[in-house]
């Protein structure tokens, strides 16, 4: 053995301790830190916030422990809590004032609050995971974002009686009426699927939309195409409403990510849009060699002198000149969206906040600007002139981090990374996915493409990676993020363990497709027959390795062993592949390893055609439905 | 007092034989090509929505809007470009192509499609589609299906669990109380939104091509096409046209009506009385007594309107313009205006006189 071998097997032997003290330090800390966390609910985390029209009330969406906060704001003591469902994601307040909506994502309702007497007078059953709430000027619909049907539901202001749905983009999330109130802008996390199939399979530039609703005739009348960009956030409006903005996220999914120090696998960007710019135009907010990473809520000085944006990532609220940003467009004619040299030409200022500073809000005059550091439980309130912090709010909870509260801050940090480009919450919105395929490995163009799968209750589905590479959470999110990701700095132990024991604790989201009672539907009933069948429709027995079953068994649908079920490609490097647990399937296409199938449907219409996915070449398309209605259970 | 009486009678029969034919709409056609924005001169389906004009033509799916035509193709996501049904979903505005590809839907622009292998549908050649509520129905070459919007589950019907011995559903009528499927070789296919339950109406001749029993049941087998309003079933098959009250039959065919064939690709019922039949030899209206016929002549093509009283007498009406062709595929109003898909061409027929 020559002396390079032996320092490659030490290094490699090395290597091996640190993860193996890791994951002992991990099941030693995950158990009673766990226990310690308590129930995650403690924490408030600030999501949104909002002034109430007279301005001496500030109200917090707090996200974890469930609640609407009433803060004088001048004091900024509490007035009320006010609890409502799970989930909280999105508020508004009635143009009068009178009524507070609350969208409970979890619980798919919406809590109507009184805010004479801040206590909740109804609660409305609405679409799945409602997301943003707004009521028309006259009082009479109630447009609701739904993010897993990606629509918005109308339903009527005074009894919550829906009188239909509009078509919105896939994962639609937040709602944003202009000045006068004549129309709604509404955006989405996910990307739209794609019509077309190329080549490269489905492996095109992502698309977005904002899709613009008559709000008096409640009905789509434009649909503002946002190429390139996958998960897209908050929008505001100047006064005037000549100025349009909304927040964004540009990834650069069809190249290697291992080539993040050439730039800009992420951008995070600004599409800016009405009579003041022409066309949309999308700005880049980062800086050549820092980023600016998940743009969340933006907001626009009553002045139109600057617009806020927060960054959940890079922990920060960017100031953008809008004067000189106007003047940068014009003259600038085009897109300049990869010149990552441009922002300096219009950001004035990036203010440090706590932990995922998420919603905004400005004073009336403008002259403060309070930002709700999710992970932080606390509210930052800006000196607008000064573009400093000039105070803190803290909100009552849990004085001490659980080892769950600082996974969490990790994984929504983009401090890790090269150049604070992004961090896990970057791919994983809000802690799930982000509807892409990606090019992880430095491998190649185009070589070993990989969907990007849905974190949702991944505890105890190891191994983790589609070829099944990570044995465990910590090595999937220790040395594989440090090297392919991060590609800067690697975690001390403390914060992997903590990461790690995040990741365990998230959960599935509730599913929308299991009836109450639990029993499942005629379809589900005949399509668990399928699933669970050891005799094809011949008669013929099938395989117990080819059955739908046996790969996916278990509580979470994976045996977690892996297997060829014929769909590597000749990109791939040749290995059997990871199965993939069944949580929340339904949620998350594309599927199969590389994204390749776009629907469920296409799994075994497209890509079975030897029964090695399973055998389902003999059914009948009702019969595949059958098994599809059965899946969405999971 | 007989010479009077004789007299009397004589005059009353002139005047009978001279009457002016009962008024019936006159229209003056505006002919669509692709000499003038058309994609394409087959025109499959027209939908009107306000004052916006749909065409599914062979070559992609056409808008008229504000004097000008937009063509989607499939670039912009249309599943195929031979578009042959279309319906509206009155509420959100959105348009639904049924296509020779699959079903598109057409929504502020954008165009989302599913097909055979993507989606639920059961079949790819998309013949019908109608919107009620939070369903969508649609009638393929293999059958039935209903995708729900809200829940994304697509529910398929054909032979193993409806009355449907054939497969091929030429066209769909939904409706809060009834859903009707028009099937071809299989005759009329009835669902109750309430119970859940089909019914099927068949030829009681069975697949004669006679007639045994006029007024009977249904016409024929080869139903083309259903329109359900006001309670009342109108049905097309291709060996003549049928209403049905709920419980009594009322056949139509070109003996003992104003229909200029029994070859019919489409019948849109305006109510209970009246309706229009699109037919292979010109458009028909019906006003529950009389018949009018729209269409180029069919020895020299000219322009061509014909009215047909109760008696059965059949007076021509002098006009200037009509639809581009006699083969009609497709009725839908506008106003007191109409819009006919011909085999050559999409026609505005401007109304010039009330009936």
């Amino acid at each position: 053995m020559n002396s390079r071998r032996r320092v490659h097997l030490g290094a490699v032997m090395a290597a091996g301790a640190a993860v193996l003290l890791l994951i002992l330090l991990w099941s030693v800390i995950d158990r009673p830190a766990r226990a310690a966390a308590g129930n995650a609910e403690d924490y408030a985390s600030p999501l949104e916030l909002l002034f109430s029209p007279d301005g001496t009330r500030l109200y917090v969406l707090c996200n974890q422990s469930n609640e609407v906060r009433v803060l004088d704001a001048a004091s900024y003591s509490l007035i009320k809590t006010v609890a409502v469902g799970r989930a909280p994601r999105g508020f508004s307040l009635s143009p009068d004032g009178t009524r507070l909506f609350v969208t409970n994502s979890w619980d798919d309702t919406l809590s109507i609050i009184d805010t004479q007497t801040l206590a909740v007078v109804a609660t409305w059953p609405v679409g799945a995971e409602p997301s943003s709430v707004v009521e028309d000027r006259g009082g009479t619909r109630l447009f609701v974002a739904n993010r897993i049907s990606g629509d918005v539901a109308v339903l009527a202001a005074q009894t919550g009686e829906e009188e239909k749905r509009l078509l919105a983009g896939r994962g639609a999330s937040y709602i944003t009426p202009s000045p006068d109130g004549s129309k709604l802008y509404v955006t989405h996390v996910y990307p739209n699927p794609h019509a077309h199939t190329t080549q490269q399979g489905n492996r095109l530039t992502p698309e977005s939309e904002i899709t613009v609703i008559d709000t008096a005739r409640a009905v789509v009348v434009e649909r503002i195409p946002l190429p390139r960009i996958a998960g897209v956030f908050h929008t505001a409006f100047s006064a005037d409403g000549r100025l349009g903005v909304v927040a964004e996220v540009h990834p650069k999914n069809l190249v290697p990510l291992a080539h993040v120090e050439h730039g800009w696998a992420l951008a995070n960007t600004l599409t800016v849009f009405g009579a003041d710019v022409g066309r949309p135009v999308e700005v880049p907010l980062d800086e050549l060699e820092r980023y600016a990473s998940n743009p969340f809520d933006v907001v626009i000085a009553p002045d139109k002198s600057h617009i806020y944006v927060t960054h959940g990532g890079s922990e920060i609220v960017t100031v953008v000149d809008v004067q000189r940003l106007l003047h940068f467009i014009h003259t600038h004619p085009g897109s300049f969206a990869q010149d990552l040299s441009a922002s300096a030409n219009y950001v004035v200022a990036r203010i440090p906040v706590g932990h995922n500073p998420r919603g905004a809000a400005l004073t009336r005059d403008g002259s403060k600007l309070f930002v709700a550091n999710r992970l932080e439980d606390t509210i930052s309130v800006i000196d607008t002139r000064a573009n400093r912090v000039a105070s803190t709010i803290t909100l009552e909870g849990p004085k001490t981090l659980s080892a769950v509260r600082r996974g969490e801050q990790t994984f929504y940090t983009a401090r890790y990374s090269f150049q604070g480009h992004y961090g896990c919450a970057s791919c994983h919105i809000d802690s799930t996915f982000d509807g892409l395929t990606w090019d992880l490995e430095p491998d190649g163009f185009g070589r070993d493409i990989v969907d990007n799968r849905n974190l949702e209750d991944i505890k105890d589905t190891e191994p983790y990676k589609w070829n099944g590479g990570n044995p465990n959470i910590p090595m999937e999110c220790g040395p594989r993020t440090e090297k392919y990701f991060w590609r800067s700095e690697n975690y001390d132990n403390l914060t992997l363990a903590a990461l790690s024991t995040y990741v365990r604790s998230l959960p599935a989201r509730p599913n929308r497709w299991r009836q109450a009672s639990g029993e499942l539907t005629a379809a589900q009933e005949r399509g668990k027959a399928i699933f669970e069948r050891g005799k094809d429709k011949f008669g013929n027995p099938i395989a117990v390795a080819n059955r739908c079953s046996y790969c996916h068994s278990g509580p979470k649908g994976t045996s977690q062993k892996s297997f060829d079920v014929g769909t590597l490609k000749a990109t791939d490097h040749a290995s059997p592949l990871d199965t993939p647990q069944l949580t929340n399937i339904v949620l998350a296409p594309p599927y199969l390893h590389d994204g390749s199938a776009r629907t469920l449907e296409e799994i075994w219409t497209v890509f079975n055609p030897n029964d090695k996915h399973g055998r389902t070449n003999d059914l009948t398309k009702d019969e595949l439905n059958d098994l599809i209605e059965y899946l969405r259970t999971r | 007092m007989k010479k009077f009486y004789g007299i009397a009678m004589l005059m009353a029969a002139t005047a009978l034989a001279f009457a002016a034919p009962p008024q019936m709409p006159l229209f003056h056609f505006e002919n669509f090509t692709t000499a003038n924005g058309l994609p394409d001169n087959h025109v499959f389906a027209v939908l009107v929505d306000g004052d916006r004009v749909w065409a599914g033509t062979e070559n992609g799916l056409a808008v008229y809007e504000n004097h000008a035509w937009k063509t989607y193709t499939t670039a912009d996501g249309l599943a195929h470009r031979a578009v042959l049904s279309l319906a509206l979903d009155k509420r959100t505005g959105d348009v639904w192509a049924g296509t020779m590809g699959g079903l598109s839907r057409i929504s502020g622009g954008r165009i989302d499609s599913y097909t055979q292998l993507t989606s639920g549908l059961s079949n790819d050649v998309v013949y019908g589609v109608s919107v009620e509520g939070e369903n969508v129905w649609v009638a393929t070459a293999a059958g039935g299906c209903r995708l729900n919007l809200h829940t994304g589950q697509w529910s398929l019907y054909n032979e193993r669990n409806t009355p449907m011995s054939e497969i091929w559903a030429y066209s769909v009528a939904a409706t809060p109380s009834k859903v009707y499927y028009a099937v071809w070789g299989s005759g009329l296919l009835e669902y109750d939104q309430r119970t859940g339950r089909w019914d099927k109406y068949d030829d009681p001749d069975g697949e004669n091509e006679m007639v045994l029993f006029k007024d009977q049941g249904l016409i024929h087998e080869i139903v083309t096409s259903v329109s359900y309003v006001d309670n009342i079933v109108w049905v097309a098959t291709y060996f003549g046209n049928s209403r049905y009250d709920g419980r009594y039959w009322h056949n139509f065919l070109t003996k003992d009506s104003g229909l200029p064939s029994n070859f019919t690709n489409a019948v849109k019922g305006i109510d209970g009385k009246r309706a229009w039949f699109c037919t292979d030899k010109g458009l028909a209206y019906y006003d529950g007594v009389n018949w009018a016929v729209y269409r180029p002549s069919l020895t020299d093509g000219k322009p061509e309107m014909t009215v047909r009283d109760a008696q059965g007498t059949v007076s021509p009406i002098a006009v200037t313009t009509a639809p581009a062709h006699n083969y009609i595929l497709g009725i839908d109003f506008q106003g007191s205006d109409i819009w006919v898909a011909t085999a050559k061409g999409l026609s505005h027929g401007i109304l010039q006189r009330e009936p």
